[in-house]
């Protein structure tokens, strides 16, 4: 974990109520996709969790949804303005876990980290699928993006407005993966944890936050492995010692 | 060169900055980011006899200048305290540790006091009587002058260090409940913990936090809290760690003033992680600018006489 002050360097909306933040500033905490950063937003007193899309040496990028007070503040945030932060926070994917073939699954919200991962796995030499799962098109994101990598992407909507109708788990017969990765709502990754059959996988959860560091207790969920701070010893966790 | 050292019931501290429980863990995952030998002391995790897995999630509700929390005890019971957190808290702060403890019953009290007598590093026991978040135990020992009476007279007869009763706010005359640790043998006073409150979400039309209500802490409380500790202070003459709100050197400086002869910092931990290394090394300058050679002499000095 560092400290840090990031400055915006573009802030525009890519889908209803989702914003893609481009940030500049040290990501030298930054070990792992699907590590988070925690922000300070002006005039709030608690920090706003905030996952990494991708980053590079010179800046990273976060993608997020207008869900709040700390979230809209955000939104209306002009290129150029400092925004300090905690950097490099959480545990992001182990990808030496990942089979040659991974899956590379996410919902919503929980598709940005998901892009970071799959361009990762991929400069690794893996083959990855992408598994995107959305209201329909007007939640929908970054599809061109996760095609530009290279990767296979797959896509679902719950309304059948793009890509298969359904949920996300509709897409799991179309590929032949070794493991997989996911982040998404929590209705989702039940129904995948039901759905996925016995490959081994990990999962990233989402719990609101006090600090975002480990510190209050405030994100504790109970796991085969005993009480687990999503912000600190997550938020990624192996499938098999969560409990649903 | 300005004096920072303070004495809680003739312990002394290098400074009077303690990070309050519940907000610093065990002490260990924050020498990661910077040495915590610059502090005065640490208040680890409140400690109860059983492993706690505490309250449902959501735990955690914002407000202006503050939050709500409902974490409930979360903590791994005394016999993992004692034997995996307090050994790795050892090996990176070489100062007093408080142990912060919790029950649910005098029973527990006593059991977890008489464990961490035997600690060598524990030199203040600070016995929580004022958490809000749990039923049947914490705050319910607080709210009435005889049952916190009860608890320090038990838990004094089993352990020679001094013992420190956390109060709670929620009452209606904390110097009566104040005045009956100290009658009862207690050696100091820590307080304030946090105020009930709640939030709802106008979504759901239902509570924020799944326990319904929490503690509130933060900026927001920091007048409340100086005004408790003034009118304690005036009320016993056993020491007091302030605590509530407390966010900046200068803070530290009032509540001091208002009778604390330490202060801890809860909150502020949680939005800024080197909010105690910060004001401990803001202090000395901030005394100088107010004409403070000697810490301790300031304790209660903005009573009269």
């Amino acid at each position: 974990m560092i400290k840090t002050e990031y400055i915006i360097r573009s802030n525009e909306p890519i889908a209803d109520g989702v914003y893609r933040m481009r940030l500049e500033g040290d990501t030298g905490a930054i070990k792992a996709p699907g590590q988070f950063i925690d922000i300070s937003v002006p005039e709030l007193f608690l920090r706003r969790p905030i996952s990494v899309s991708d980053w590079d040496a010179s800046g990273l990028t976060i993608i997020y949804k207008v869900v709040g007070a700390g979230t809209d503040k955000l939104s209306a945030m002009r290129p150029g303005a400092a925004l300090p932060a905690l950097s490099g926070l959480g545990n992001g994917f182990d990808m030496d876990k990942c089979a040659r073939h991974t899956a590379v699954i996410g919902g919503g919200v929980g598709v940005p980290p998901m892009y970071g991962l799959a361009k990762r796995l991929l400069e690794r030499g893996h083959e990855v699928t992408a598994m995107l799962g959305f209201n329909g098109t007007g939640d929908m994101m970054l599809v061109q993006e996760f095609e530009a990598l290279g990767c296979r992407t797959l896509v679902s909507t719950a309304d059948g407005s793009f890509g298969v109708r359904g949920f996300v788990t509709a897409l799991l017969p179309m590929a032949d993966f070794g493991s997989f990765c996911a982040c998404g709502p929590e209705p989702m990754l039940r129904a995948l944890e039901g759905a996925v059959g016995d490959k081994p996988g990990q999962i990233s959860l989402e719990e609101r936050m006090g600090c975002g560091f480990g510190a209050c207790m405030g994100c504790t969920k109970q796991t085969k492995n005993g009480p687990k701070r999503v912000c600190k010893d997550g938020p990624v966790f192996d499938r098999e010692v969560l409990i649903w | 060169m300005v004096d920072t050292s303070v004495s809680l019931a003739g312990v002394r501290l290098d400074n009077p900055v303690i990070p309050a429980s519940g907000t610093f863990g065990f002490g260990y995952e924050f020498a990661e980011i910077y040495d915590i030998n610059c502090l005065g002391s640490i208040s680890i995790k409140g400690t109860t006899r059983e492993p706690r897995f505490g309250n449902p999630t959501p735990r955690i509700a914002e407000c202006a200048s503050g939050l709500l929390n409902s974490v409930g005890l979360q903590n791994p019971g005394i016999d993992r305290v004692i034997a995996e957190e307090l050994p790795k808290l050892r090996k990176c702060f070489k100062k007093p540790i408080i142990a912060n403890i919790s029950g649910f019953s005098l029973d527990e009290y006593v059991e977890c006091c008489e464990r961490m007598d035997k600690e060598e590093q524990v030199e203040i026991l600070e016995v929580n009587i004022s958490c809000p978040n749990v039923h049947g135990g914490g705050m319910s020992f607080g709210t009435c002058p005889e049952s916190a009476a009860e608890v320090t007279r038990a838990v004094k007869a089993v352990t020679k260090k001094p013992v420190f009763i956390k109060l709670t706010p929620n009452v209606t005359d904390i110097c009566a409940v104040a005045r009956a640790c100290e009658d009862a043998g207690a050696d100091g006073i820590s307080m304030i913990n946090t105020l009930l409150g709640m939030r709802l979400d106008l979504r759901r039309r239902k509570p924020l936090l799944a326990n319904v209500t929490g503690g509130l802490s933060g900026p927001a409380v920091f007048p409340v809290a100086l005004r408790m500790v003034y009118q304690v202070y005036e009320a016993v003459s056993i020491p007091i760690i302030g605590m509530g709100g407390v966010s900046s050197a200068e803070n530290v400086l009032e509540m001091m003033l208002a009778g604390a002869s330490a202060v801890q910092i809860g909150a502020m931990n949680l939005v800024e992680p080197y909010a105690c290394r910060d004001i401990a090394k803001q202090l000395p300058a901030v005394m100088e600018k107010y004409g403070i050679t000697d810490l301790k002499s300031i304790t209660g000095g903005a009573h009269n006489g």
